[in-house]
């Protein structure tokens, strides 16, 4: 019989810790399951009590989840960490991740995947407890995408690999370091490998394998890394002949229609905001909306400045026969057209289309 | 009195994010307000110059606009075109309760 591993669950709402302490007694190794609904709380048990896994909310009164993890990660380096929030915003995993947490969880995605959580957390707890657990080292920075597959292929490990970028989510399926499948941006299979790898940042996360997966992938990966990186390299080539950068301009103006159709905008005109040409697909009025959005962007953005409400997220508008959303996007801003009677979570849409747009 | 303020200067104050809604005729001047009268009136003036100017600005680019939404990580302001004029209406994002994603 195993020894029973101990989970410190941290969140300031008590209806919360009492129904994570009813799902994770429930999981199949028994953990100890101790709450604490403060993080001066939590530190004396970890003082104290051989804590295992650390599972925290973020949004907390004084010291808030972040800061929590960060001194965690400093004081109990072996200690996993999971951060489990309601705040469905990309710049908070990223910079949980940043701070070295196993994962990332929304709260609602955990009420509606419960059993994928409850394996996530299973994994976690077993990698610690396996004889000389406490070895191996985590926190990758600085490392290509093809050097996190190489390195998982190569220690022959069967995992799920998630990958985020902004609002895309891309996965590759690793049994017994081959990979089999992959999924990303509606692509599946060696095609989705090819597009994942175009990806120039991100984070990662490790989730449980899933042996019973179907097979899609059957070249060995270092083939369809070497594809890749010949692919890269041609794109990025300094002096392509005058075919090629033909072929590849036609190339991305049908990835970017196809882009457009399969999430069922109308149009999308991109607006450089320091000078420019703005370039547009699915409308005729390019010039006269770039105009629109470049001076929306200055007028919206002196608004915010002046009262002080915080940075812009994006700008919705509605007219007879259509919806439009503004997002700026570093230099750029981008205006995306959707049909009148879209009802989707057109925000998130809207995001996830730039996002694609720009890799 | 108040010679400590003479010495000390006063100290910075937190401008606290308006809530309520305005009316405004078709130069962004104010006609009706709810929004507490400790708020700057410049600032709500602001507001309203500002909305009437993008559908100004729609209207130019062919694209009027019946409604535009402004999203801030702690502000959110939704416009509705009135006859020329508008309805504006400000929500303060507070850190607890979460953005809605979806339009109003």
């Amino acid at each position: 019989m195993g020894t029973r591993h101990k989970i410190l669950i941290l969140d300031d709402d008590p209806d919360w810790l009492a129904l994570c302490r009813d799902q994770f007694v429930t999981l199949a190794s028994h953990p100890d399951v101790i709450t604490a609904n403060n993080a001066k709380r939590a530190l004396a048990v970890l003082e104290t009590e051989k804590i295992r896994l650390l599972i925290s909310d973020l949004k907390m009164p004084r010291i808030d989840g972040l800061q929590m993890i960060a001194i965690v990660r400093r004081r109990f380096p072996a200690i996993r960490t999971v951060v489990l929030s309601g705040l469905e915003d990309e710049e908070y995993r990223s910079r949980a991740y940043a701070l070295g947490v196993d994962l990332f969880w929304l709260k609602t995605e955990m009420q509606r995947n419960a059993k994928l959580f409850g394996e996530c957390v299973e994994s976690l707890l077993g990698q610690s407890g396996q004889e000389g657990g406490d070895t191996g080292f985590r926190g990758i920075q600085s490392k290509s995408l093809m050097d996190i597959i190489q390195m998982e292929c190569l220690s022959r490990t069967s995992t799920v690999l998630r990958v985020t970028r902004g609002p895309l989510v891309a996965q590759l399926w690793i049994q017994e370091g081959e990979l089999t499948d992959a999924e990303c941006e509606g692509a599946r299979g060696e095609a989705a490998f090819q597009r994942l790898l175009a990806w120039k940042n991100g984070t990662f996360e490790n989730l449980p394998p899933e042996p019973d997966r179907e097979r899609t992938i059957h070249k060995p990966v270092n083939a369809l890394l070497l594809e890749s990186a010949q692919n890269i390299d041609e794109t990025t080539s300094p002096t392509p002949e005058p075919d090629t950068v033909e072929s590849n301009l036609h190339r991305q103006t049908m990835w970017k229609l196809a882009q457009l159709t399969r999430e069922g905008a109308d149009f999308v005109v991109v607006v450089p905001l320091n000078g420019g040409e703005p370039e547009g697909m699915g409308t005729q009025n390019v010039p006269a909306l770039a105009q629109w959005t470049q001076r929306a962007v200055e007028i919206v953005r002196r608004l915010g400045e002046r009262l002080e409400a915080g940075p812009l997220s994006y700008v919705a508008s509605q007219s007879i026969d259509r919806q439009c959303f503004m997002v700026a996007r570093g230099d750029r801003a981008f205006l995306v057209g959707w049909p009148a009677d879209a009802t989707d979570n057109l925000p998130d849409k809207t995001r996830k289309l730039v996002a694609s747009w720009d890799s | 009195m108040g010679f400590l303020k003479k010495i000390f200067g006063s100290r910075a104050t937190i401008q606290q994010l308006p809530a309520g809604s305005i009316t405004v005729d078709r130069q962004g001047r104010i006609v009706t307000s709810t929004v507490s009268s400790s708020f700057p009136r410049m600032l709500l003036q602001a507001v309203g110059q500002d909305v009437m100017e993008l559908f100004q600005q729609a209207r130019t680019a062919q694209t009027p606009l019946s409604e535009i939404s402004l999203h801030y990580s702690s502000l959110r302001i939704t416009a509705r075109e009135l006859r020329g004029g508008a309805i504006i209406f400000l929500f303060p994002q507070t850190a607890l309760l979460a953005t809605p994603t979806s339009r109003p």
